[in-house]
């Protein structure tokens, strides 16, 4: 180092070279307004469920059909209404929620310890890797029978259904997940001496975490759908009226509005469960990764 | 501008023959699979850095120059011979920055500064020196994806001197980078190194760079990797990657580097 003067003036000439490329590298990271996320990602669901509707009039006005079939929007509002003033509509949904929510979270207690031994265990994986994934496709509905003559006609029979429809989902998604964690991070792990529990801890499960939330999302989805199956199947008082038995009842009055309305409150919850919970936390993870490419 | 140049081709893996060292590589072997079934990648390696010395190990791709680096960074064994870090674990950076996506820039330092102990209440202030250390005073807060490819280099370069270690590996760190922001972290560098009196074995296939960085470039022949020569590099530092000096000294070790590339043509 012969002349400090010339190492200072050429290191403040780099500082400058490397702020103006940091600034130009830099590309600002826009929110998308409020007005242009209405336009596009509320607006077109809204029109489709308006021309579905206006489909469904049309058909009606037409009588293609006998009401009894086909009953009008408005007939179908008006069984809505009625649960409404009856003071039942929420005590129905909630006690299917309820039930889904707790054996999902049942299932998410079971899954993720399963999930992890069979990713980090190779005897495990092989054994019982294919188990889970042949699991997955068995419709969860097939558990049905089987759980009633086990367990009875009880709550521990739906939530025995909702398990097997929902623990292989979260597992596998949980398996993937692991699957998919770039080596160079386990590397960059150890080398920082993140290794055994502290590796899983800080390195394995955070960068696994976006293929477990997948799996969580498809565990609810499963578990709505396992008990909605059971509910209708398998009937008890004990129970008490959730929404698979409501729509097992109006198909024994033969009533097709509350038929219909059934249905659509069904659908309307495992929707808005995974629009209010589950979309907002994959979306949060992803984005805040820069996984999220924001569509233009 | 161009000082006495002076190369001195030492013997081989000559390094400094005694006392004290950062790393030393003694009759290195390296074979992946079964010993006498594959061809060894890495052939009697013995290599010493000196605390403070900057090393440039120079090759051909697949040479062997990332399998050498891996076994002394311990994250893999050599198949016979020893390696000695009298340091403790040395910190490596990788070509691909291996920032974690889920932590801030300034977490990622955090991190490593926790798993090398540091107590909670000193970390954040740390972490945030080590960026102003290499100018990103302002990132803290920022994630990966809004960093550019230099800023990444940067924060990975802090989060490896956050382990503390007094060694640093470098897997060409900067090849995937534009010539001027390259040309920016060679200076950072240097003037890290020279701040911190560290050791760095950095790895590269790009003599320009090599030659502008070290004290001492190593060049390793393929297939076996073997170490072909050495030159001790005494031009004095900042260098300029353009300058006479830097180029003069890279066209010669270029012929000898193609030399040892060309030994593998079939005959
Ligand atoms: N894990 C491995 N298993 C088998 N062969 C490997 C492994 N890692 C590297 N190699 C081989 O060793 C040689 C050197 O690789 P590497 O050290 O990555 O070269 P370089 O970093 O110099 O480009 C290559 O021929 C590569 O195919
Ligand atoms: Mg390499």
């Amino acid at each position: 180092m012969s002349s400090t003067d010339t190492l200072r003036t050429s290191a403040d000439d780099a500082a400058g070279v490397e702020a103006g490329l940091d600034a130009l590298e830099t590309v600002p990271l826009q929110r998308t307004p409020v007005t242009v996320v209405l336009r596009r990602k509320v607006l077109p669901p809204v029109l489709g469920v308006v021309v579905v509707l206006a489909v469904w009039q049309l058909a009606y006005s037409l009588e293609l059909t006998t009401p009894d079939k086909l009953p009008s929007p408005a007939d179908v509002w008006d069984s809505l209404t009625e649960l409404w003033y009856a003071g039942t509509l929420f005590s129905i949904i909630w006690t299917s929620v309820w039930r889904g929510l707790s054996g999902f979270l049942l299932s998410v207690l079971i899954g993720t310890p399963i999930g992890l031994l069979v990713a980090q265990v190779k005897p495990v994986r092989a054994a019982l890797g294919p188990v889970l994934s042949g699991l997955q496709s068995l419709p969860s509905v097939a558990w049905v029978p089987a759980a009633v003559i086990w367990l009875g006609i009880n709550n521990s029979a739906m939530y025995a259904v909702i398990l097997l429809g929902a623990v292989p989902s979260i597992a596998n998604g949980l398996i993937a997940g692991v699957d998919q964690v770039p080596p160079v991070f386990l590397r960059a792990g150890q080398t920082l001496g993140a290794t055994g529990l502290r590796g899983a801890r800080h390195i394995l499960l955070p960068a696994a975490l976006p293929g477990y939330l997948a799996g969580l999302k498809q565990g609810w989805a499963f578990s709505w759908r396992s008990l909605m199956a059971a509910e209708l199947i398998a009937s008890s008082p004990d129970l008490g009226l959730g929404l698979g038995r409501y729509l097992e009842n109006q198909r024994e009055f033969t009533n097709m509005s509350g038929v219909l309305l059934g249905i659509l409150l069904i659908l309307t919850v495992g929707v808005a469960i995974d629009l209010l919970f589950f979309s907002p936390l994959e979306r949060h993870v992803l984005r805040s990764r820069g996984l999220l490419v924001t569509t233009r | 501008m161009t000082t006495a140049l002076t190369t001195s081709p030492d013997a081989p893996g000559a390094g400094h023959p005694d006392g004290d060292f950062a790393v030393r590589l003694s009759h290195v072997h390296k074979t992946f699979g079964r010993p006498g079934t594959a061809a060894p990648v890495l052939d009697d390696i013995s290599l010493t850095v000196a605390p403070g010395e900057f090393v440039t190990l120079l090759g051909a791709s697949g040479c062997g120059k990332s399998t050498l680096l891996n076994l002394v960074a311990g994250l893999d064994r050599p198949t016979s011979g020893t390696i000695d870090v009298p340091g403790g674990r040395p910190a490596l950076m990788f070509q691909d920055h291996a920032l974690f996506p889920w932590l801030t820039a300034g977490k990622n330092i955090e991190l490593a500064l926790r798993l090398a102990g540091v107590a909670k209440a000193e970390r954040q202030a740390e972490a945030e020196r080590l960026l102003e250390l290499v100018r990103l005073g302002g990132s803290y807060k920022k994630r990966v994806h809004e960093l550019s490819g230099g800023m990444r280099q940067r924060v990975a370069l802090a989060r490896s001197l956050a382990q503390g270690s007094q060694v640093l590996l470098m897997d060409e760190p900067f090849a995937a980078l534009d010539a001027i922001t390259r040309d920016v972290l060679h200076n950072e560098i240097t003037r890290i190194w020279a701040e911190r009196r560290l050791a760095v074995l950095f790895v590269t296939h790009n003599v320009r760079e090599a030659v502008r960085l070290a004290e001492r470039v190593v060049l390793l022949s393929s297939r076996p990797g073997r170490i072909a020569r050495e030159w001790r590099i005494d031009l004095p530092q900042p260098r300029r990657i353009e300058s006479a000096g830097v180029a003069d000294l890279s066209i010669e070790i270029t012929e000898e580097l193609r030399g040892e590339i060309r030994r593998h043509v079939q005959h």
